[in-house]
């Protein structure tokens, strides 16, 4: 039973080796991708993940379904569509893609090309960061095994449908993650973000219609595909369907990443997989998905790691994995440490992006060395609102502004406390 | 110049997209596996062979964190300077490497043995902190392992 509510992780080996292509199939491997070309239209596979309530794992939680419904179909659409995996992973304190990517990387194929099936997408790009040299040779092998065995190429298993997948290795940068910035780096340009709309769903890569989903989005769709819609949602414990990989990183007893019911609360997910603090730290607060989401605290471990529940702690899931900050480390310099991050993958499009960041990063650093100033606090507190959403292009600067904010609010007295007296307490 | 070689694996990159112009990172890339950074020089050759103006290709070049505009050392250390890494100990790690290659982040020590970078997040925060030596990657770093790890690369 364990493959069933684990999908995305149960036939993973336990010594670290990837699923080859024999061993997916024996575990049920593209028998999704079958069940689709010998009787399924692509709205039928686009309306069973609609229902499903699968929600995009990149952090901004959209409906995949519904992404995909808005591509439009038919033989008068300009071709080729595209399908473009994001597997740019650079979000500080995630690390969910590459297991999935490392160890399965035939559950990420299968999902594309029903993905592209859904879509009538034509040709399928994995975006992959340079760093994860693993995936990169996994995948590779895995793409030759496919084509192989014509579960890509021409025609594939004799059902009419065409599709070529190939893997893009990028030369690293945060933007690229950003869907329109993705997208132009794979036309080999700059990774600066487009203005939207026209949405990518109608003219993205090269102009052409084009979806972008996260790897484990699209790991999610198989199973989906062969076990219904139904089945999906009763995994989860909340609205949005599913399992979801969840992580801890920080001053924990054992941090780990493990696949549970969407909706866990985040202490099962701290204390009971994470182990709980190690021995003589307790719990300042923690970042729940990311570095772009909100501080949460101690009064908020009984909410569930969902896209709803944390907006209740006016937080987001973002990736979900955890960022967890401890009594012996400071949150100031963990705010100066995040703030540093964005300031240096901003993209220098726009002003308050590019110059708020490097002040605010300076402000901090400022602190941290125990020259910080009356009014410092109000100065960053004026920068976060600047990135408010619809100020900047693009959601980096927003994504900056959550935990600068949250940390202002949850933390304002360690913040006080260094301006006072003129050093950090934890140096 | 370009060497065949190289000529050779850009264009069959090429294949892989619709538009000359978009197999310009993986050309870069290409030329970077080849000679180890991406001169002035590479710069030129490429934007001829390419078709696309050197400005616009520098552009491209320098947005790109992992291209060397700059000749790097025989070993590129990028170490993660992100956050659970910062949690974790990364500033006792970054000092241990200072003091035993006599470099801050962006220096190449004198012999030209390594180059030391700092690098977003490499996705093993749960085995933090973490670095990588030449794409290798090493995790659970403390001061007291950097030694031996650094031994294995001449
Ligand atoms: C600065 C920035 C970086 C991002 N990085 C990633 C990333 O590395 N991987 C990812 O899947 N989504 C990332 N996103 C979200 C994508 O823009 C996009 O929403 C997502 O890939 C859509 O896939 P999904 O619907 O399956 O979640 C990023 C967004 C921003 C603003
Ligand atoms: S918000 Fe920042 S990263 Fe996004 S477009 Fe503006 S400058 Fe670039
Ligand atoms: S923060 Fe260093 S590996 Fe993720």
């Amino acid at each position: 039973m364990l493959a069933i509510e684990k999908p995305l992780t149960g036939n993973m080996r336990g010594d670290g080796s990837p699923v080859d292509i024999d061993a997916y199939e024996a575990g049920g491997g593209y028998q999704a991708l079958r069940k689709i070309l010998h009787g399924m239209e692509p709205k039928q596979v686009t309306q069973e993940i609609k229902s499903a309530n699968l929600r995009g794992r990149g952090g901004a939680g959209f409906s995949t379904g519904t992404k995909w419904s808005f591509v439009p179909l038919g033989p008068d659409v300009p071709n080729p569509t595209y399908l473009v995996c994001n597997a740019d992973e650079m979000e500080p304190g995630t690390f969910k893609d590459r297991l999935l990517m490392e160890r399965d990387p035939h559950q990420l194929i299968e999902g594309m090309i029903v993905a592209c099936y859904a879509i009538e997408g034509d040709v399928a790009y994995i975006f992959l960061r340079n760093e994860y040299r693993l995936c990169a040779e996994r995948i590779s092998r895995a793409l030759a095994e496919a084509y192989d065995r014509n579960y890509l190429g021409k025609n594939i298993l004799g059902s009419g449908f065409n599709l070529e997948m190939r893997l893009h290795i990028s030369a690293g940068r945060y933007m690229c993650g950003e869907e329109s910035g993705l997208l132009n780096a794979l036309e080999g340009k700059r990774a600066n973000p487009r203005l939207k709309p026209p949405y990518p769903t109608t003219a993205g890569l090269f102009g052409k219609p084009t979806v972008v989903n996260n790897v484990e989005t699209l790991c999610c769709v198989p199973h989906i595909i062969n076990h219904g819609a139904e089945w999906f949602r009763a995994l989860s414990h909340s609205d949005d369907g599913g399992t979801k990989l969840y992580g801890v990183s920080g001053k924990v007893k054992r941090p780990g990443l493990w696949e549970l019911p969407m909706g866990t609360p985040v202490r099962e997910i701290l204390e009971d997989h994470a182990g709980g603090m190690r021995d003589g730290l307790k719990l300042r607060g923690l970042v729940p998905g990311g570095a772009s989401t909100e501080f949460i605290t101690d009064a908020d471990l009984d909410l569930p790691m969902d896209f709803k529940g944390l907006a209740k702690a006016g937080s987001r899931m973002g990736t979900g994995t955890m960022i967890v900050l401890d009594d012996n480390t400071c949150p100031v310099g963990m705010t100066w440490n995040l703030m540093q991050f964005f300031a240096r993958e901003s993209c220098g499009w726009c002003t308050p992006c590019w110059s708020g960041l490097g002040w605010a990063e300076r402000l901090l650093a400022a602190m941290e060395d125990g020259n910080g100033e009356q009014g410092d606090i109000e100065k960053l507190e004026q920068l976060a609102k600047w990135w408010s959403p619809g100020n900047t292009f693009c959601a980096l600067a927003p994504g900056a502004a959550e935990p600068l904010q949250s940390a202002l609010k949850h933390f304002r007295d360690d913040f006080e406390r260094h301006i006072r007296e003129g050093h950090c307490p934890h140096h | 110049m370009l060497t065949a070689e190289e000529i050779g694996e850009i264009e069959h990159e090429a294949k892989n997209y619709p538009v000359r112009s978009a197999v310009t990172i993986d050309a870069l890339q290409i030329v970077q596996r080849h000679r180890g950074w991406v001169s002035d020089e590479a710069i030129q050759d490429l934007a001829n062979h390419l078709g696309v103006s050197k400005a616009d290709l520098d552009s491209v070049a320098s947005f790109y964190n992992l291209i060397y505009r700059h000749r790097v050392g025989r070993h590129v250390i990028h170490l993660c300077d992100s956050v659970s890494c910062w949690v974790m100990g990364y500033r006792q790690v970054r000092e241990e490497l200072e003091k035993q290659l006599g470099i801050d982040f962006g220096g190449t020590t004198a012999d030209s043995r390594f180059t030391f970078l700092p690098v977003v997040c490499l996705g093993c925060c749960d085995h933090a902190p973490a670095m990588l030596i030449d794409g290798d990657l090493h995790t659970d770093l403390s001061p007291g392992s950097i030694a031996n790890t650094l031994e294995r690369y001449l």
